[in-house]
């Protein structure tokens, strides 16, 4: 086949991808918009395997055991385990690129400057995709811990492993050729790798959002740089629109909790003010209720919001909010879900879930829509939410939350708020939310409690 | 010259993503980042082309493993993505109620 064909065919493959995007829009053509975009995928394959003087046995190895693996895991991965899942995904594509421009490299160390300077980034970029990736796999599945890890020195030694590798890569970008050329992009790989971990560890769990969709980003930078390196414009394009994405959502999540993403990914986030502020939070009389008192509530309401957290992924509680949901629908009860855009540990987490739970979409509301017409919801279910919700965001110049958008459910004429215990969510402080007036805490794992709820319905 | 054209390509598509994904719901973050994650494992194009039959030893493993890691980034996270929003429906509930 020739390279011109190869080409033109890759074309359509480009605008398959876009297409594909284009159709994310709307969650009504978003399915086809996904085949559309791995059709154009197949396409790419398919004409990439006609070319000639390919080495089948080692492409027939790789692709079988790829694709098994991403098989398997693709349809066994619950829909709470998401984050981590496409974390892990996210990480495989860093690492090809990794080793894509090595295996490239090691082929023809005869580079221009050029080149050298796209084989350094593809490799450096992919190298730190892949180990932050894992890093963030194993905080988001609870392999590592999901606290801020911060050490003495941490912005030092960043700052000194990127000199370094800035100035590996200079030296190489120079010498591609040689020996010396060679043991310096075997550091610069080593160094990626450990700089995926030590940029990532320090950053602590509920800033997962922005992190993945930073190492989404990534992922495409990696890709877009490999595609430099063998002059390959699928590569660069599709890299490109995937790099895109990941920085847009990266703002979006930022703004979202109204940080600057150098704060996100430096100050260790929790770290600090939970020591502070455990003596000077807000206190008062807590209001607990029953499963019965909750049920009297409820019962009683015209319109109920449900605002779910990443308490309601780790009690995997989506599917008897829903049926909760349900039985208010059937006592005439308007019920909608409010959903935070940081809430859970990736963006749109808790819409995946919902989903997952046959919500409709069209019950799902954005935070920037209910709160104008919080004053007139009856009742506010919390469930496993906390920062999201606390109104010190709103009134407490000294938070560390203070300016962050939230869910204003203390507008409601009642809150109930499910809840393990007292502790102080991620952000290490106390939510004023609980000691008003309006709030009732319904104390025990959401998805009993809910199971509690949904019994006293079914039970007169 | 090439590398100019490259570029320019460069340039357009990021302009191009940034105009597709503003329009992006937020309901759809997560489909959007495991279906872009998808397309991101494009890499699988280049180390396809890079398998070479006459290609050294080393490069033969590398591109292998790169080729690996790539599918199953790219089946993966396509699979992933349709079972996701598959899930995705509208309110009609009154033909579809034992779909559990």
């Amino acid at each position: 086949m020739s390279p011109l064909f190869i080409n033109f065919a890759y074309i359509f493959s480009g605008a398959l991808f876009i297409l594909g995007l284009k159709m994310l829009s709307s969650p009504s053509t978003a399915r086809r918009g996904n085949l559309f975009s791995a059709l154009g995928m197949f396409v790419a394959i398919v004409v990439t395997l006609l070319a000639q003087g390919l080495d089948y046995k080692w492409i027939i190895l790789g692709m079988a055991i790829g694709t098994g693996v991403g098989v398997v895991a693709a349809v066994r991965v619950e829909m709470t385990s998401m984050p981590e899942m496409v974390a892990l995904f996210n990480g495989f594509g860093g690492i090809s690129s990794l080793l894509l421009a090595w295996a490239e490299y090691h082929q023809h160390p005869e580079m221009s400057v050029f080149i050298a300077i796209v084989a350094f980034l593809s490799a450096f970029i992919g190298g730190v995709t892949f180990t932050g990736s894992m890093v963030a796999f194993g905080k988001l599945s609870g392999k590592i811990t999901q606290k801020a890890v911060v050490f003495k020195g941490q912005h030092l030694i960043n700052a000194a492993i990127l000199v370094t590798a800035l100035g590996a890569a200079a030296l190489f970008c120079m010498t591609p050729a040689s020996g010396f050329g060679y043991t310096l992009f075997v550091i610069i790989v080593l160094v990626a790798l450990g700089f995926g971990v030590t940029s990532t560890i320090p950053i602590g769990g509920a800033d997962m959002p922005v992190v993945i969709s930073l190492l989404n980003s990534y992922s495409g930078l990696a890709a877009c740089a490999a595609g430099f390196v063998i002059s390959n414009t699928i590569l660069i394009v599709a890299g490109a629109l995937v790099g895109a994405s990941g920085i847009i959502l990266t703002k979006i999540m930022c703004k979202a909790m109204n940080r600057s993403l150098s704060n996100v990914l430096f100050s260790g986030f929790g770290t600090k003010t939970a020591a502070h502020s455990e003596g000077d939070g807000p206190q008062g009389e807590i209001r607990p209720a029953t499963a019965e008192d909750v049920y009297y509530i409820l019962e009683a309401a015209d319109s109920v919001v449900f605002v779910p957290g990443y308490g309601l992924a780790v009690a995997q509680a989506q599917h008897v909010v829903k049926e909760l949901g349900d039985l208010l629908e059937a006592n005439d009860t308007e019920v909608s879900y409010a959903i935070h855009p940081v809430a859970g540990r990736m963006p749109g987490h808790m819409n995946v879930l919902l989903a997952e739970a046959n919500v409709p979409y069209d019950q799902l509301v954005e935070m920037d829509d209910i709160n104008p017409r919080m004053d007139m919801v009856d009742v506010c279910v919390v469930i496993g939410a906390n920062d999201v919700v606390n109104p010190a965001a709103l009134d407490d110049e000294s938070s560390p939350i203070y300016g962050m958008p939230i869910i204003e459910t203390h507008r409601a004429k009642t809150v109930i708020v499910l809840k393990r215990s007292m502790n102080p969510g991620f952000a290490g402080i106390q939510n004023a939310l609980f000691f008003a007036e309006n709030a009732r805490m319904y104390f025990g794992d959401a998805k009993a409690s809910i199971q509690d709820l949904v019994a006293e319905f079914k039970g007169d | 010259m090439e590398s100019v054209y490259l570029t320019f390509v460069f340039v357009l598509a990021i302009f191009l993503g940034f105009e597709l994904i503003s329009k992006v719901p937020s309901t759809l973050h997560t489909p959007l980042m495991s279906g872009s994650n998808a397309i991101s494992g494009i890499t699988l194009i280049g180390a396809l082309a890079s398998l070479h039959s006459d290609n050294l030893v080393f490069s033969a493993i590398l591109g292998t493993l790169a080729v690996t890691f790539a599918t199953i980034n790219v089946v993966g996270g396509y699979v992933v993505t349709n079972r996701m929003l598959e899930m995705f429906k509208k309110k009609e509930k009154k033909e579809q109620g034992g779909t559990k």
